[in-house]
This record gives structure tokens, sequence and C-alpha cells, in this order.
């Protein structure tokens, strides 16, 4: 490949000709800039706000020379806080485990049976909703959820579900897991269909040659083989709705408290306070990104 | 696999109930958009067209419209440019440390939007000093801008790699072969190569960046008010509501065509990686 010097004398064949020489500096041009960018702006950022999590801040909320660990030992210890967090690692999981169930059967029956020409329509289907609008769809749901406000109050009568259902979940709990779960259910859809349409179709005929019939199948052969794509879904819903303090807010008002809330309010009154509080997510993520890098998430998106 | 009739009505039936999952709720704020009632009760009182004149004649749902397309425009544009040198870089060079630029470059969104957002605010109003030069980036349209980039990256970086990881390095050499120089052979074999990339990263990375609300309020200077952020003050008044609904509406309107564009071009998986 070296003795490839043709290409003529103008400046851009000579400018082609040292790159194709000096890789480094090829290399440099390419990833030069946005690896800078990354590092200032994204890794810098993360370092100042570690730095005001560890540094006494004073009056004029100035980071000072002095380290204090009073801030994380609060973040850490004190029982709100903690059960904020708590609270906020359960939802997590409620809405990972409610888009894993409703998205696994969606996956599957678009990938394995439908017709292979409604496929492609129905995966856009699925994905559509991601681009009406984060606040919008929250809002949609509060609206939804709307409980009847009884007989004595000025509107008479509830949302969509109180008046055509006839049962609510009000503001709580239960109406954030499910407000959550609609938001990231395209998220955990995708790499499971995604992983079925490279499961070749010869490993279920096999799996049915050999005398197995479809829950033996499923549980023997498709979902070893999906893990991968359901953690690398799971990283998604989890992570997405653990840091969430906006859904909580329309939703319930501000009544139910998640570990976003918290560091958003502090934000206002105690910064290295708040910046402390981050430090929860940031090493929840973190343990849960190498637990789903051990099941092999990163391969498969 | 063979099914049987039963579950694979069964599975029919779970897809039919999370389609209708998924639309319900936008549905019903576009009906919500022509309720004559100032309400979210259901059913509606009566139609009536009276809230698209008033948000025809509002000024600030318009400005904030017009502020979240010049700020996506910018980030979208700093994105395409990083993302795509970092995507080419990564697929054509193997280099010590490059899984941990990998990592570097999705990190913004594996980590929850709050992280970034108080890391971000927290920079920003500081005065950095790094010895030779001393500076603060304050807040305004260029802050947002610099901190929606940052998470777009991704988004751009994505949809590229994973276009040239399936196209063959054979061309390039072609190319070569045939006497291109490097300018040459990009011009006429890799742009046109990655273009749909280009278009369908470019059209994500704009959508991330126009819906986003967690990292612009915290990084937001005190005039500026983005869509999202108009949205999310005029549902906290009491008499914003079917006016809301109508600029949601408009949204939707506006983005299903560029959703659809967006799903063409791509590979629907390649699309998803970056979106939140």
């Amino acid at each position: 490949m070296d003795v490839v010097t043709v290409g003529g004398r103008g400046a851009p064949a000579r400018a082609s000709r040292f790159f194709r020489r000096h890789r480094g500096a090829s290399l440099f041009a390419t990833l030069g800039g946005p690896v800078a960018w990354m590092l200032l702006v994204y890794i810098g950022s993360l370092v100042v706000l570690v730095a005001a999590a560890f540094f006494k801040i004073d009056s004029n909320s100035k980071v000072t020379t002095s380290l204090t660990t009073a801030n994380v030992r609060a973040a850490f210890t004190t029982g709100s806080f903690v059960d904020a967090v708590v609270r906020s690692v359960l939802i997590a999981l409620a809405v990972t485990a409610l888009c894993f169930a409703i998205a696994l059967p969606m996956a599957f029956y678009i990938a394995k049976v439908a017709k292979p020409r409604w496929r492609r329509s129905l995966i856009v289907a699925v994905l559509l909703p991601l681009w009406a609008g984060y606040l919008v769809k929250g809002y949609a749901w509060k609206s939804i959820f709307t409980p009847d406000a009884g007989k004595f109050a000025a509107h008479k009568g509830g949302g969509f579900l109180e008046a055509t259902l006839g049962w609510t979940p009000g503001f709580g709990t239960l109406a954030i897991v499910i407000t959550l779960a609609y938001l990231w259910l395209p998220y955990m859809v995708l790499p499971i269909y995604a992983g079925l349409e490279r499961l070749p179709p010869s490993y279920l005929d096999a799996a049915g040659d050999l005398g197995a019939r479809p829950f033996r199948t499923f549980r023997s052969v498709i979902m070893p083989i999906l893990v991968p794509s359901i953690a690398a879904g799971s990283i998604f819903t989890f992570s997405l709705s653990l840091g969430d303090y906006i859904t909580p807010r329309i939703i319930s008002g501000g009544k139910e408290q998640m570990i976003g809330n918290l560091i958003d309010q502090l934000q206002q009154q105690n910064q290295a306070l708040s910046a402390a509080l981050t430090l929860w997510p940031i090493a929840i993520i973190v343990v849960y990104l190498l637990g789903m890098s051990r099941l092999h998430a990163f391969e498969s998106v | 696999m063979r099914l049987s009739l039963l579950s694979r009505l069964g599975l029919r039936g779970v897809t039919i109930i999370g389609l209708v999952f998924l639309y319900v709720p936008l549905i019903v704020v576009v009906i919500l958009a022509f309720n004559r009632a100032d309400s979210t009760l259901w059913p509606p009182t009566g139609w009536t067209l009276d809230w698209w004149r008033q948000a025809w004649h509002t000024s600030a749902p318009k400005n904030a419209f017009v502020q979240s397309v010049q700020i996506a425009s910018a980030a979208t544009a700093i994105a395409l440019l990083l993302g795509t040198l970092a995507a080419f870089a990564m697929s054509r060079f193997s280099f010590f440390g490059k899984s941990a630029i990998s990592y570097l470059l999705v990190l913004p969104i594996a980590l929850p939007g709050i992280v970034t957002a108080v890391a971000l605010k927290n920079t920003f109003l500081r005065r950095i000093d790094l010895g030779f030069v001393s500076f603060k980036v304050g807040f305004g349209v260029h802050s947002i801008i610099i901190a929606h980039s940052t998470f777009c990256i991704v988004v751009t970086y994505n949809n590229v790699v994973a276009r040239l990881r399936r196209s063959s390095p054979n061309l390039l050499e072609a190319s070569a072969d045939l006497g291109a120089h490097g300018l040459r052979t990009f011009w006429s074999v890799t742009f046109p190569l990655v273009r749909s990339a280009l278009v369908a990263g470019g059209i994500l990375a704009f959508a991330l960046s126009f819906d986003e609300i967690v990292v612009t309020s915290f990084t937001a200077g005190p005039g500026d008010q983005t869509l999202p952020q108009w949205i999310l003050n005029s549902f906290g008044r009491s008499k914003g509501v079917p006016v809301t609904n109508v600029m949601a509406t408009v949204v939707m309107a506006l983005s299903i065509p560029l959703a659809w564009l967006a799903q063409r071009l791509s590979d629907s998986t390649e699309s998803i990686a970056g979106r939140r």
C-alpha cells in the first residue's frame, strides 16, 4: 500500500500523502477534537462536580481550599436521603420489570410471528412515540390519571382512565411507575427485537425437531441468547428512570420525592450537598453498568 | 417454532395492548387541543379552534419554538462534526485506549441527565483557571448549545460508526488503486457511503436537543426559554393547559415525518442507540 504516491501535486494530494504516511497525525486530526471536547466539557465537569462535593464552599458559593467530608457523609447517612435513594432504585427496578414484561411478547410477536411485510411498520410504530416530546407525554398521563374530584368539586368527572375504566391509580408511586414505563418502553422493545432478528430460525427448528415444546424452546434456546439484549434494554429503562425528577414532579405535584428531586431542590439551597447527592446515582449506575457488561450488554447494542 | 393458535393470538393481543398503551396518551393530547373546556377531564365537552387561534397570537410559545430550533441546529452541527470525526478515527485506527474512548463517548447518555446537568452547571458558573488560561462559561444560549452538543455527539457517532463498520475497506483500496488521493476518495466514495447515516444521525441529534429539558433548565440563562421550558412553565399556570396541548400537537405533526425519514435512512437498531 505504501507505493501509492500517485494522485497529483496539488495541496489536497500533498495533504493526503502526508496523512497516509503519518498515522499518528491523522489519528490526532480526526480524534483530537472530539476527545478534547469530551474531556474538557464532560469529564472536566464531572471532576468539578466531585470536587464540589468534597470541598468546603464559602458563602459566595466559591470552592475554598479546605476539604470536608461533611457533605458526602450527610448525603450517605441522612435517613430521608437514603429513603429517597431506595425508593428511586425500587421504582427504576419496577419500571424495568414492567417494560420487560410488555416488551418481550411484543418483540417476539413482531420478530417471529407477524408477517414479514408487517415487521418494519410495526417496529416503526413502536419507535414513533419517542418523538412526541417527553413533557407532553408526562402531562398526557397526568390528565389521563386525574381522579374524580367528588360530588362537590367544581369540575365533575375524572380523566380518561376514570371515565373509561372507572379506575385510576391517582397521582402516587404506581402512576409514576406507569408513566416512566410508558416513556422508556421502546428502548426495551428495540434491543430485544434486534436480538430475536439475529436469532437464526434454524435454532428454533432444531429445538422443535428434537422434540422441545414451544415453552421449552423459549426457556432453553431463546432466553439464553436474549440475555445481552435484555441487559442492554434494561440499561436504558433503569438509568433513565433512576435519575428522573420531572416525571415525579409532574405526576405527583412534588409529593413523591425521588433522588433527582432532592438534587434539583438542593441546587438552590446547598450546592455542595446537592453535588454530594449526585454521587448516589453515579455509584449506582456504575455498579449497574458493570453488572450488565458481565451479561455482555455492550456487545449487543 | 410452531406455536399453537392460542399462543399466537395471545402474543398478538399483548402487542395490540402495547401499541394502544403507546398511542392513547398521544391521541388524548391531540383531542384535548380541540376541547372547548379548559380542563383535562374526559370526555371533552365540545369542540373549538380557540386554543389554536390563541397559540398563533401569543408570542411566547412561538419565540420558544424558534429558540429551540436555533439551539438544536447549532448543537446538531457541532455533534455532526465531532461525532463523524470520532467515528472515522474509531473505525480506521486501532490504538491504545480505544475502548476507554468508546466509553467516554457514551457516558453522557449512560449517566442520568440530572448528573450531567448538575456537573455542567457547577462548571459553567465557576471561573475555570487552567494555569495558562482562565475563563468562565456563564449561562445563556451558548451554554445550552455546549451542553446539548456533548450528549448529541454519541448519536451522530453511533450512526456513522455503524455504517462504516458495515462498509467494506476494499472500496477505499480500490479507489486508491485507481489513483484517487485521499480527498478525492472521501468525496467520491466515503461521503456518499455515510451520507444517509449523517442525515439520520443529524435528525436524531436535533430531536434529542429539541426535546431536552433537564440539562436545559440547569444550563439556561435567566432570559432563555426553549419550547420544553415554556411547556413546563405553562402547565404550571392554571390557564395554560389547552394552548400547551396545541403546541404539543404541532410538534408531533412536525416530528412524525422527520421520524419516518430517520427510520428509512438508518437501521432501526442503530437509530435508537442514542435516543433518550
